[in-house]
Order: structure tokens, then sequence, then C-alpha cells
């Protein structure tokens, strides 16, 4: 088990440091020149352009700048934003626990519903329920997200009235951040009302976030499942006798479980990009609004940061998923 | 004198893969749906009851022609500016179409041929192109679609190359992983043994056999791309108004959301439907090309 978990380690590393390149290389890559966009409107003589390009250590060779880069992301320094004028890193602590809390409960919804939708349908292979479970599944992996969360607003917000439209809790409460879950905080805060309005708040984002894992979890339980079910150990499971449900949620299932496992974690990703879409439907504070919002603001140091960190998340949460599937099936250690 | 042709042997490969397919029901509606589209994207000068960008100040936000105070021209109503919603949704089709079409062309070619560069040479090149692939996967697609735009500056085309640059790792692996299981079979030994050269055994004995996965792959990364194309205009970085394409036309209704559901509700539609019908395709495709599901 430790030289599996070295092997992947060694080629994580690899790909953080193209990672962070290609973070780093954005920005060289933008036109127009960091200094006059400093500098703004006011007019700059060539000298002192040359002293504040070499202040800024900005005449070196790209090489030098790029593992200077690299040391200071190492002492945790991803640079400081322009527009709040915080460090990168601290923005995104602020902020992430707010797409952490909404990423938690769409994954949770999609496999809660997900999993079963798929034994389900694979139970029932060939009947209407298999065909109208897969046909939603299908709708829901076809949708335009953001095109969703409006129609969700039209009707829940606009039409019938029981759901707010943006940000996470009403304005009429008001506690400190203790663990920046919005559900927990609330709780914790001791404030009547506050935990069912954050459960308002969060609702309809976290149905608009859950749809796509949803789909594609429940198709892939489908088809995991029909693989296991043709097994020879499932036919002599059920020959010894066990009954029904012993045989799938047992047997079948625990075997069926190792793609879905895969499927989940490859969700992470989709869920980070969801979020960007999401979090700006809903108004939620959270990473994916924070870095759309720092591209229109043309915020490098936070599009830069904000990428890494991402990227990061996805690749440590790779590396979980890669270890779970080697504990969950011992052949993949060998 | 007349010849009576019977037919002997095995049925033409496309009567077979037509055999397959349509035994999908799905399939059949999916490609009876996207022939409609297509239909509609050619012909949109023709369909379109009135242009895309033609205002009509008079016939501002006008609700389709069903609800009271609808007008029977204009069937979807009308937007913010008086422009006839199903006309823009007309003229948007071939934005979308178009979109699909290039950004699969450009991750197709590009992604075969790397693919079967790292799959058949193996050694260094492989592990070079497949960490560069890993580093494009790591992060969410959509993010950096998004930031590519925002470097190449914002437009139709630049979105097209970053939804195909983030596609294109699929590809790669897909093709490697074929690639690498079909080197070794004894028809390609057999092959390379008669003195068949290396393009000749990449291009014309390898990949003809590893198509079929491809073929399913490059219809998801279509409906993908019009999705992808569609948030990207969404968000402000793909089309730029008063292009008529459904992610921009959604972009520009979110205002008149609680006024007018009208606006918000057909270009998502539109979206929706047409990605639907590819993907039933995909499904079908795959089952028809797939021959591990065949035998099931």
């Amino acid at each position: 088990m430790l030289r599996f978990l070295l092997g992947r380690l060694a080629v994580l590393v690899p790909t953080f440091l193209g990672v962070s390149l290609i973070a780093f290389s954005f920005i060289r890559l933008l036109p127009g020149d960091p200094v006059m966009l400093m500098s703004g409107e006011r007019a700059m003589s060539p000298e002192r352009h040359a002293q504040v390009m070499h202040d800024l250590g900005l005449d070196r060779p790209f090489y030098i700048q790029y593992f200077d880069y690299l040391g200071s992301i190492l002492q945790g320094d991803l640079g400081t934003s322009i527009v709040t004028k915080r460090p990168v890193f601290d923005d995104f602590l602020s902020l992430f626990p707010a797409t952490l809390e909404l990423s938690l409960c769409a994954i949770i919804l999609a496999i809660c519903l997900g999993i079963p939708a798929g034994m389900l349908a694979a139970v029932k292979r060939g009947t209407w329920l298999d065909q109208s479970v897969m046909g939603v599944a299908l709708v829901g992996y076809s949708m335009p997200i953001f095109w969703w969360g409006l129609l969700l607003i039209i009707f829940f917000s606009g039409y019938l009235g029981w759901t707010p439209v943006s940000g996470r809790i009403s304005l009429m409460y008001f506690f400190p951040p203790v663990t920046g879950f919005m559900l927990i905080d609330s709780l914790l805060s001791g404030q009547e009302g506050a935990f069912r309005s954050a459960l308002t708040y969060l609702i309809l984002p976290t149905v608009v976030l859950a749809t796509i894992p949803l789909a594609v979890i429940a198709r892939q339980t489908r088809s995991a499942m029909l693989e296991v079910l043709g097994e020879d150990y499932v036919r002599t499971a059920r020959a010894k006798g066990l009954s029904p449900f012993r045989v799938i949620g047992v047997h079948a299932l625990r075997n069926a479980m190792i793609p879905v496992i895969t499927t989940i974690g490859l969700q992470v990703g989709v869920l980070l990009a969801g979020a960007i879409l999401t979090e700006t439907i809903f108004s939620w504070p959270g990473i994916g609004k924070w870095m759309v919002d720092a591209v229109f603001k043309r915020d490098y140091a936070v599009v830069q940061g904000g990428l890494l960190l991402i990227a990061a998340i996805i690749m440590l949460v790779n590396l979980l998923v890669d270890l779970t599937y080697g504990l969950v099936n011992p052949r993949i250690r060998h | 004198m007349s010849t009576v042709t019977t037919q002997t042997g095995h049925p033409s490969a496309l009567a077979e893969f037509w055999y397959y397919f349509s035994r999908n029901k799905g399939a059949v509606i999916g490609l009876a749906v996207f022939l409609l589209v297509l239909f509609v994207a050619v012909f949109a000068p023709l369909v379109a009851p009135h242009g895309p960008t033609e205002q009509l100040r008079d016939k501002l936000l006008l609700p389709p022609a069903w609800m009271e105070g609808g007008e029977a021209s204009y069937l979807l109503g009308t937007d913010a500016v008086g422009r006839d919603i199903l006309s823009r949704l007309i003229y948007g089709s071939r934005f979308s179409l178009f979109i699909g079409l290039v950004v699969v062309t450009l991750s197709v070619i590009s992604g075969v041929l790397i693919g079967l560069v790292a799959g058949y040479f193996r050694g260094r090149v492989d592990t070079f192109i497949m960490r560069i692939m890993d580093i494009i996967l790591a992060f969410p697609s959509l993010l950096l679609a998004l930031v590519l735009v925002a470097v190449l500056g914002p437009g139709l085309l630049n979105a097209m190359i970053a939804i195909s640059l983030v596609n294109q790792p699929h590809f790669v692996r897909l093709t490697r992983a074929a690639v690498m299981a079909e080197k070794s079979k004894d028809y390609v030994v057999g092959s390379r043994v008669a003195g068949a050269g290396t393009f000749r055994l990449m291009f014309l004995t390898i990949l003809p056999n590893c198509l079929a996965p491809l073929i399913v792959q490059a219809t998801l990364a279509f409906s993908a791309a019009i999705l992808d194309a569609a948030a990207l205009g969404f968000l402000g970085m793909g089309a730029q108004p008063p292009t008529p394409e459904w992610g921009t036309m959604l972009a520009e209704a979110r205002e008149f959301i609680q006024r007018a559901w009208w606006v918000v509700t057909f270009p998502g539609l539109a979206i929706l439907v047409t990605v639907l019908a590819i993907n039933l395709m995909g499904d079908g495709l795959r089952d028809a090309l797939d021959p591990k599901l065949k035998r099931s």
C-alpha cells in the first residue's frame, strides 16, 4: 500500500509543477504591460517605468521569475488581490467554506438519490421504471444548469415565494463564523429561525449543483450493477437461497461500487465547474463566484492563485479516490 | 431478360449499424430532433419569421402567442428590445451546431494525433504527453476555458479554441488506450512483418480499429461543447451581444426573470432539447458500435 501511495505522489509532483507553470504563465501571456496597468492613467517616464519593472523583478528572465513564484507558493504566499487588498490565500480561506458546504450538500444529495435510483433501474431492467429513471437521468445530464437555476428561481422564488433568491442567510441574522458552514454556525448561534433561514437559502443552489452529478452517478450505478448482476458469484448467492435484498444490497452492491466511487471522485471537478455557474446565479459568496469576479475585474493575482488552489484541491481529491479505490479493490494495489 | 438479385452473405456494415442503432428508440428520436435542428439551422433565413436583430420599438417583451396580449406572428414572444425570440432561436441554432462541429473537429484531430503518438511510441514521449494531459485535466474544464478566454479575449472564436483545448485530453486518453490494446494484436504484427512502415501501421492499420469509442466520445464532446459555449456566453465571455447565441440570449434575459418568463425559458429549452437529442444519439451509437454490449 505504501508503494502504491508513493507511486501516486511521484506522479502528483510533476503535475503540480505543471499546474503552477500554467497558472504563472497566464498572467505573462495576457496582453498589456503590468506596470502600465498598475499606473493607470498617469503617464510614466521610460526611466521610471524601467525602475518599477526592476523593483518588481519583472526585468529578470522568465525562469527566474517562475522559481521565485514557486518559492513564494511554498511559503503560502499567493500574492495580494488588487480588489480587496488582502492576501489571496486569506480570501480563499474565508470563501472556501461556502463552496465546500454547497458542494458537500450537493454530492450527498446526488449520492443518496443517484445510487438507489441506479440500483432500481438495474434490478428492474427493461421495465418502464428503468426507462423513466434513465430518461430523467439523461435529461439531468444534458441540463444547462445555469438555465435550470433560473427556472427554479422563477418557480420557487418568484411564483411560489418559498425560497430566497440570493445569498446564504437572511440579513436578519448575524453571527460570527465559527466553522464557516452556515448550517452549523446558525445552529451554534442559538438564534431562533437562523437554521431554517440558512436551509431555505441553501436548498435551490444544492439542487442545481447536484443535478449533473446525480445523473452521472445514477447512470454509472446502473451499468456497474448490470455488469455485476451477471457474474457467477451473484448466481451462486442466489442459488444458495439468499434473499434478493441481501444478494443485491450486499453481494452485488459492494462490487458495483468500485467504478461508482471513481465516478463520485471525478465529480469534484464537475462540482467546482458547476459552482462557477451556480454561485453566479444565486450570488453565493464562494470561490466560484470569486473566480468569475476576478476574471472580470482583471484581478490577476486572484485568477492565478485561485487556479492553483482549485487544481490542487482536485488533485488531492483524486489521490484520495485512488487510495480508497486501492482499499476497496485489493487487485489494484499490486 | 431479367436478373434476380438475391442478397447473400453478411449485411453491409451500414445496414448492420442501422439495425442495432434503430433498436434504441431514444436514439432514433434523438436523431430525428437533431436532423430537425440541423434543417432549421441550414435554412434559417427561410424558416425564421423575422430577422434575428430586427427590433420593434412598440413590441417590447410581448408574451408568447397563446397568452393574453400575444401576437400570432411572434409565436414565442419578443425580448426586451422587441426582437422575435423564435427567430433568434432559429438563427442561434446555427451558432450552437457550428460551435459543436468546430470544437469536435479541432479536439478530435489534435487529440487523435497526440494519442496515436503516445500509444504507438510509448516510453518517454508517452510519459511526457500524458503528464501534460494530467495537468489540463487537473483544472475544472469550465474554469480553464473561462480563464483562457479571458486571456485570449472574449468572443466566439476564442471560446471555441478554449473549449477544444479542454476537451482534447479525453480524445488523447481514449486513442492511446485503444492503440495500446490493438498494437500487440496479430494483424498489426503481421502487417509489420509484411513490411508496413510506421505511418501505414499507425493510420491505416491501427487507427480504423480504434474508431468506435472515438465516435461515441465525439458525440458526447459535441453536446458538451454546446453546453460549455452556452455557459461561457451566459457568463459574458462567449459570443457577444447582439449575437443570437443561446447562452448569450439567456445572459441578456436574466434581469427580466421576474417579469417575462418567456425570454428566459425558451433559449434554455433550445439548449436542453439539442443537447438531449445529441446525447440520446450518443447512447444509441454506443449500443450499435460497442461489440461487448451487442452480444448481451
